[in-house]
């Protein structure tokens, strides 16, 4: 399954990728970075597209199921 | 997902005519500060960073002139662009000349000409008289608004050319606001868990 990640190094909290996700998967907690619920979370990339610090990126990840 | 506009979407329109407002009347740039104070209120009373995420007029302004417009290449930013160390270093120089432009004020409020110019890029220097029409208020406060001016309309310019080059929102990844106001959180954030 694909998820997105955020690089906390990168991410400076702006809140592009807030509003860009259509499954209300991203919440910026405290203001300090950009933190992606795994289980809302479709990976499709919308964020990681739009964020100006690129600082997202999809990647496959391994699953139980 | 409920996806209706709400009232704050709207704030890329202040943000549009402020720009407009100083072509006009110079003290208007006066406004600016609200740009200034409320995401570090905000940022420093609750800790977050709502500004950016919700209410930055700028950040609108530009994705909507980046995005819907289509001004924007939509390329990554280089990483050297996107680094903390280039973030925090273009905050200092930021902070270092907007001591400068206090210091002007200060000259002026101690006698000191009023130079009717607005500075780009910090270089630049236009004459603006035409903005100027006097002022019921003493000299330094349309010192501090040709200024001020400089600043916003300069961050503009600059958040603009980044806007068409990378991303729409590409200030965002080195606005000083973002960063002072990321910084706080990062601190309150940190006092918290300990």
């Amino acid at each position: 399954m694909k998820k997105a990640f955020v690089n906390k190094k990168y991410c400076v909290a702006c809140g592009c990728c807030l509003t860009t996700c259509k499954m209300g998967a991203i919440t910026i907690p405290r203001g300090v970075y950009a933190v992606i619920d795994d289980v809302k979370c479709i990976g499709c990339g919308m964020c990681a597209k739009k964020c100006p610090a690129s600082a997202i990126t999809i990647k496959e990840t391994a699953t139980d199921e | 997902m409920n996806k209706s506009k709400k009232w704050y979407d709207y704030l890329w329109i202040f943000s549009a005519i402020y720009l407009v407002l100083g072509f006009f009347n110079i003290l208007f740039a006066w406004l600016g500060m609200i740009c200034f104070i409320t995401p570090l209120m905000i940022a420093i009373i609750k800790g977050n960073k709502a500004y950016c995420n919700k209410y930055c007029g700028r950040g609108q302004l530009f994705s909507l002139l980046g995005g819907r417009f289509g001004l924007s290449r939509k390329k990554d930013m280089p990483k050297w662009m996107r680094s903390p160390y280039f973030r925090y270093g273009f905050l200092i120089f930021f902070l270092t000349m907007f001591g400068i432009m206090i210091w002007n004020t200060y000259l002026v409020f101690v006698g000191a000409d009023l130079k009717q110019v607005v500075t780009l890029f910090w270089a630049f220097k236009l004459p603006w008289h035409w903005a100027y029409h006097g002022t019921l208020f003493a000299p330094w406060v349309a010192q501090f608004a040709f200024g001020f001016y400089s600043v916003m309309l300069t961050s503009t310019l600059i958040g603009f050319i980044t806007m068409i080059l990378f991303k729409p929102r590409s200030w965002c990844v080195y606005c000083p606001m973002g960063t002072m106001t990321q910084m706080v959180c990062k601190i309150k954030s940190h006092n918290k868990e300990n």
